[in-house]
């Protein structure tokens, strides 16, 4: 039950981050309009932070981790359901990294 | 909308009801966030503290991917920020409900605000649904579903003690792939998504042990695939 204080704080500028894309979002975009331009960027956003952050883990991680990435995208792809695809991915990488 | 905007408590329960797929859908995903929480050494205070205020998954574990000892805030905070940029559009989208609101009912409705009760809110509010208690109904079982997953995945961590590198790790890179499969929408994407893996790989190497490459990896990727957009290639 251990609370750092560069956690908490860390854990306060998220909180506060997050929030203030939640509600001042709300604010801001209700009375001025979001360029066409702006809004193409925030919608390619979300694309761009998951290639961010899987691409480098891959690229550490090896041999198991690109067989547990195209199982976790065959078995979305199929399924398109998270639980699935996040219990296989994991449990191909986990299987490859045992014999590797 | 012509007719009057309301926010009651069937309004609300109804939302709860509509929650319940939401809550099986979502709860992996808190399972690994606890996971990882475990394994960059969150407490479960913390975990728990992180889980119930900022409530945003991908943010979580975006600024768990480099956690430091003793913790940068400027780090999570800005990688928070940018992850969470996409939800600036989403509450505008609902104003014709939510500038009917006021106080905790305005401001708590978009603090439990996600992906997924926004676009069932989205969607009722089209068909002509008039209350607007429907999205923090969706909401706050959300909310506690978050917390009591994430936990769960904190024990978890702490039952299995796995080390670092260790392939249950991958998980928290499955649900980013997962997503990624879901955000497809084809050749249009292949631009942002290159670009971003690119200058992803390329900071994380010049800035080794920071999450700056994450950012750094999103704002060039989206500003390329707008830039392209715009150019009308």
């Amino acid at each position: 039950m251990s609370l750092s204080p560069a956690t908490v704080a860390a854990i306060v500028a998220m909180a506060l981050a997050t929030y203030g894309c939640r509600a001042g979002g709300y604010l801001v975009f209700t009375r001025i309009r979001p360029t066409p331009f702006l809004r193409a960027v925030l919608t390619y956003i979300p694309g761009g932070i998951f290639m961010s952050y899987v691409t480098p883990a891959l690229v550490h991680g090896g041999l198991p981790s690109w067989v547990g990435a195209a199982v976790t995208v065959g078995a979305m792809a199929a399924t398109r359901n998270l639980a699935v695809g996040i219990f296989l991915g994991t449990a191909a990488t986990w299987a490859v990294w045992g014999l590797w | 909308m012509s007719q009057k905007v309301t926010f009651t408590w069937a309004g609300f329960r109804r939302g709860m009801r509509l929650s319940l797929p939401l809550l099986i859908g979502t709860a992996p995903f808190g399972v690994v966030c606890g996971i990882v929480a475990q394994g960059v050494g969150l407490s479960y205070l913390e975990t728990f503290l992180m889980s119930a205020f900022v409530y945003a998954g991908s943010a979580e574990l975006v600024a768990m991917a480099t956690w430091t000892h003793p913790a940068s805030p400027l780090a999570a905070g800005f990688a928070a920020m940018v992850v969470n940029l996409r939800l600036a559009l989403m509450g505008p989208v609902l104003a014709p409900w939510l500038d009917r609101l006021r106080g905790w009912r305005l401001w708590g409705s978009l603090f439990v605000m996600v992906d997924q009760n926004w676009a069932l809110s989205v969607r009722a509010m089209n068909e002509g649904e008039r209350d607007a208690a429907l999205l923090a109904g969706m909401g706050l079982p959300m909310l506690a579903g978050w917390i009591v997953t994430s936990m769960l995945g904190r024990v978890l961590g702490a039952g299995l003690r796995p080390a670092p590198g260790h392939p249950i790790f991958f998980a928290a890179l499955a649900v980013f792939i997962c997503m990624l499969v879901t955000l497809w929408r084809g050749r249009r994407d292949v631009l942002p998504w290159a670009v971003a893996g690119g200058v992803a790989l390329a900071v994380s190497r010049l800035l080794p042990h920071t999450s700056w490459y994450i950012v750094a990896g999103a704002i060039a990727g989206s500003l390329a695939g707008a830039v392209r957009d715009r150019m009308g290639a």
